[in-house]
């Protein structure tokens, strides 16, 4: 996870824009997804029995887009292209420019009504695909993300797997201010969800959770993932202003430093 | 003459569809007596999926069904999907270019009596100006089944358009009809009239009026607003002196517009639409409608001697 965290520091500084904090706070749940989890080959990206997965925070793509490079669906060099013309790394994600992007995101919302459909196309198909979809905070203020949720109870579509990642910040501030989403945990029980609740940066937990969730049949399922905006780096972590700025070069070279620590050094938590 | 409801062909349509293609799937938005997906629904009821009233995530649903194979039959009001859902129709369908039908009932004026709220108006150039995005109305239930069938075989993202009201029918059955290409109905040298959807019968109307008058009208069927048939309207500028566009559709960005950029760009002809004024409806019969907004078979008959 401290691996990827240093591609997506090095990936936002050098296109010079980009979104740090909430590509920060979800390395562990992207690592456990794209190392342990899901079922893929970099080899055959359409590959018709691969496990599907949405960024719905789309803006959160500099940490899918190392994923897929460190597993192989292109050259890690292609990351040095991030948000530039001709690039195939698009500031949100493409699904026609990019190997390995099951789906376009980026405008905020739309991630678990488009994953329905895809794992209802699964289950019509008679295949076992799981579909997994990521979502921000911030973007659970949409009304089509409850749509959604009333869809996914209605036609109890248990191979949808959500995972929430609840580091308490969105663009304008702290989301108990710009739009409270408290109590969320009932707020999903309401709906009829199967909702987990556990540590977004513990990698043992998010693995037992996804295994938790593919045992329970019947509805669909949410982890509420609580975890820190910029994770990471000591400056960046739990201020909002790193939603989407990119560090400046004596910013980079700490960020670098200290992710390098946790990554290459002395590192014990991923 | 026989009157049939377009909505009423749409529901056979995809019913047949149903019955050859097991990878059409149809997604309702609570009004499947209305859109006559409910035919669908009754006999593929593994296959129909109800969002109830949530348009948005009727449309984004699609998108997920059409990103894993499936053929995905999208319907509501017209001023629903293009409105109320217009960002996920352009960010999920049409930019990731996924082969989704969005399928609706009530264009134009013939949501009649319901009034501005349900009167699709606008959509034709909302759906027109989306980046790979095929527009079509069909004039008939004849036309209808053709071109929904065509529509499934497409790969890419159709609007297809119906109306509330009964039209009449038109065509014969063994009539041919293609996406993109337009059908002559009926040759003239004085004047083109190029019609869309319900409007094909008002200029056939209006072209029988003219022939009494002397003036030899012809008749264009432009069921494709988007790509538009570039061909016909050149070859309708040569072959005739001037050229009349008939919509049931805002003047501004509808088929009207969309030919104006052809005869701008390509031969220049005396040219003149016929459409709703920039202005929105109310609740009334659909004829009435059609005699107050401007779109009576007198208008058209107007349009064209200015011309002439």
């Amino acid at each position: 996870a401290y691996q990827l965290r240093c591609e997506i520091i090095k990936m936002i500084y050098r296109a010079r824009s980009g979104h740090p904090g909430g590509s920060l706070s979800i390395a562990e749940i992207m690592t456990v997804l794209y190392f342990h989890v899901l079922r893929l080959d970099p080899k055959n990206p359409n590959w018709l029995e691969r496990d599907r997965f949405i960024l719905s925070k789309g803006h959160a793509c500099p940490a899918w887009y190392a994923c897929l490079a460190m597993r192989g669906f292109f050259d890690m060099e292609v990351l040095n292209h991030l948000r530039k013309i001709d690039s195939p790394l698009q500031g949100h994600p493409d699904m026609r420019k990019t190997r390995g992007v099951d789906m376009t995101t980026g405008s905020l919302g739309h991630g678990l009504s488009i994953g329905a459909g895809m794992a209802q196309a699964s289950k019509l198909d008679n295949k076992d695909y799981y579909v997994f979809v990521l979502l921000g905070d911030g973007e659970v203020n949409e009304g089509i993300v409850w749509e959604a949720a009333m869809y996914a109870k209605k036609y109890e579509i248990d191979n949808l797997i959500a995972i929430l990642d609840y580091n308490r910040l969105q663009l304008d501030g702290c989301t108990d201010v710009v739009m409270p989403l408290e109590p969320l945990v009932a707020k999903w029980e309401s709906f009829g969800w199967n909702v987990l609740e556990i540590d977004g940066h513990n990698v043992r937990q998010i693995l037992d959770a996804i295994q938790e969730i593919k045992n329970h049949k019947g509805e669909p399922s949410i982890i509420i993932a609580h975890t820190v905006k910029g994770k990471g780096v000591s400056f960046m972590e739990n201020d909002p202003d790193w939603h989407g700025k990119p560090p400046d070069d004596d910013q980079y070279q700490q960020a670098m430093k200290e992710l390098k620590e946790r990554a290459y050094g002395n590192d014990s938590h991923s | 003459m026989e009157m049939i409801p377009t909505r009423n062909a749409y529901g056979e349509a995809l019913l047949a569809l149903g019955e050859k293609n097991p990878n059409v799937v149809v997604l309702e938005a609570d009004i499947s007596k209305s859109t006559r997906t409910c035919y669908f629904a009754k006999r593929f009821p593994d296959r129909f999926f109800n969002a109830g009233v949530a348009e948005q995530n009727e449309m984004a649903v699609a998108a997920g069904f059409a990103a894993c194979g499936k053929i995905p039959f999208v319907s509501t009001y017209a001023v629903f999907a293009t409105m109320r859902a217009c960002e996920q129709v352009r960010t999920f369908i049409c930019y990731p270019r996924l082969n989704v039908k969005i399928g609706v009932s009530h264009g134009g004026l013939t949501a009649g009596n319901d009034g501005v709220t349900h009167q699709g108006t606008e959509d034709i150039g909302i759906m027109s100006t989306l980046p790979n995005m095929t527009v079509i109305m069909p004039a008939d239930a004849v036309a209808t089944k053709k071109l929904v069938k065509a529509a499934a075989k497409y790969d890419g993202p159709v609007y297809l358009r119906f109306t509330r009201n009964p039209v009449p029918v038109i065509y014969k059955k063994d009539v041919h009809l293609e996406i993109g290409k337009s059908f002559t109905i009926r040759q003239g040298s004085d004047v083109t009239i190029i019609a869309l959807g319900d409007m094909v019968s008002k200029a056939l109307e209006a072209s029988c009026i003219l022939a009494e008058e002397g003036i030899s009208a012809q008749v264009i069927d432009m069921h494709t607003v988007k790509p538009i048939d570039k061909e016909a309207i050149v070859r309708a500028a040569h072959e005739t002196k001037a050229i009349v566009t008939v919509e049931d559709h805002n003047i501004l960005n509808g088929l009207g517009s969309r030919v104006a950029e052809v005869v701008a760009e390509e031969i220049t002809v005396p040219f003149k639409r016929v459409g709703i004024k920039n202005t929105f409806g109310e609740s009334g019969e659909y004829e009435k409608l059609l005699e107050k907004y401007g779109l009576g078979t007198k208008h058209i008959v107007e349009a064209a001697k200015s011309l002439l």
